[in-house]
């Protein structure tokens, strides 16, 4: 939607949660933006699941290691300090609570926290679920990016989830293209909104009701 | 005398015969043994249960032992990612099954299972399709489901670096998967980049202790 934020503006919203020193889990896809816009004088850990902490950006092109490789397999860099730990040690980390935050890609948030995420029904292939789960359901904070709508314009904050469940009750706040929306005792509470949007057309886009904190325009 | 070597990496998946379950170590193709995958698809073995994250691209590694049609059942929580080609006709003749699962839980399985455990409550997938039918347990007002240990014949692991004792180092992101691997296996095989003498791995700097590993077969890569 040509009203709400490009997905740089959304990144750096995002990225802007991260306290100094927090360790941050990054979803593959959009999430992956996120890694560029950490406001400075801040020291953010990011750890990806098959086993970094301390994970870098991509590297420069030729300076490619075929050993270091983010949850998407892409080449990565390693920042000095880095660790390397195993996958068991790696999703300990994570149901542990050690991440202050995992940011996930999204199909579906209801507005009791329910996220979908993993498997669109009716499409053919066995489909695959790889760490989702176990950062949805470890993560301190589950923060979902995503755009406000499908394609075609349908609500992906809805009522409930239609798709399968990723994990049950566990997103902390949605980051959309015209919206920051808090997840508040069962209900969608925006917190910021796109400078050039109303309140009733970011309604309209949302498939549950919506409250608006005092901070929301 | 303690020697794990073996001169080739045909003499150490020969002992592997059909109707095993192995457990391939790797993320996408990061860590992956290609080479002891490459000689499991050449022998004459069917009915293998896999246990991997994925199910390999292109026509490396597991991808190999779809195309043979050495499978008949996948453990993973990521097989159908681009390029599984050979997975996915495979899957969809009907000659593999799949048992989808989270890879946190997917890489605890296997620790436990290498650990004596029988199983564990895990909070990870409760309530959602993943888990259905399963023990269930609320322990401090959070759901959990109950996942058992997952204890296999072989595993088939990458190394970095081995020893004669079957002392394993890996590099950076190839360790993933491997570590558990090998600890879950009766019978662990690694290939390695480099062999080196006793000692050289120093006690501080072993990943994996040779007391998991069975043999070891050096491949430069």
């Amino acid at each position: 939607m040509s009203t709400g934020w490009t997905d740089e503006e959304l990144a750096r919203r995002v990225a802007h949660e991260f306290p100094d020193g927090a360790c941050v889990n990054l979803g593959i896809g959009l999430p992956t933006l996120v890694a560029r816009y950490v406001p400075e004088g801040r020291e953010v850990l990011f750890h990806s699941e098959n086993g970094l902490v301390g994970m870098g950006p991509a590297p420069e092109q030729g300076q490619e290691d075929a050993d270091v490789v983010n949850a998407g397999k892409k080449p990565v860099t390693l920042v000095p300090g880095a660790a390397i730990v195993h996958q068991a040690d790696s999703f300990s980390l994570i149901r542990g609570g050690r991440l202050f935050a995992t940011v996930l890609g999204g199909l579906q948030v209801a507005c009791n926290g329910d996220l979908a995420n993993w498997k669109i029904p009716g499409t053919p292939g066995v489909g695959g679920v790889g760490g989702a789960m176990d950062l949805a359901a470890g993560a301190q904070r589950v923060f979902v990016m995503m755009r406000h709508t499908d394609k075609a314009g349908t609500p992906k904050l809805v009522q409930e989830c239609t798709f399968p469940l990723t994990a049950k009750a566990c997103v902390t706040s949605v980051f959309t293209d015209l919206a920051v929306i808090d997840l508040i005792d069962g209900r969608f509470v925006v917190r910021e909104m796109a400078a050039a949007l109303t309140r009733a057309r970011l309604q309209e886009a949302t498939g549950a009701p919506l409250s608006f904190a005092a901070s929301a325009a | 005398m303690i020697d794990k070597r073996c001169a080739s990496v045909e003499e150490a998946v020969s002992v592997i015969h059909s109707g095993s379950v192995i457990a391939v170590g790797g993320f996408g193709d990061i860590g992956v043994p290609l080479a002891l995958c490459a000689a499991l698809a050449r022998l004459d073995v069917c009915d293998l249960t896999i246990v991997s994250n994925n199910a390999g691209t292109g026509e490396n590694g597991l991808a190999l032992l779809f195309k043979h049609h050495c499978v008949s059942r996948l453990i993973a929580s990521f097989p159908s990612q681009a390029g599984a080609d050979h997975f996915m006709n495979a899957w969809k003749q009907g000659e593999v099954q799949v048992e989808l699962t989270p890879q946190g839980t997917l890489a605890e399985r296997l620790r436990a299972g290498g650990s004596g455990l029988a199983g564990f409550f895990t909070p990870t997938g409760y309530g959602t399709e993943l888990t259905l039918g399963r023990e269930t347990r609320v322990v401090n007002g959070k759901g959990h489901v109950y996942e058992e240990a997952l204890r296999v014949d072989f595993a088939l692991v990458q190394a970095d670096r081995a020893d004669r004792y079957g002392n394993l180092r890996y590099r950076l992101a190839t360790r993933n998967f491997n570590p558990v691997m090998a600890m879950a296996a009766r019978h662990t095989i690694a290939q390695t980049r480099q062999l080196v003498a006793l000692g050289d791995i120093g006690p501080d700097d072993v990943h994996t202790a040779g007391v998991h590993v069975d043999s070891v077969v050096e491949v430069r890569t």
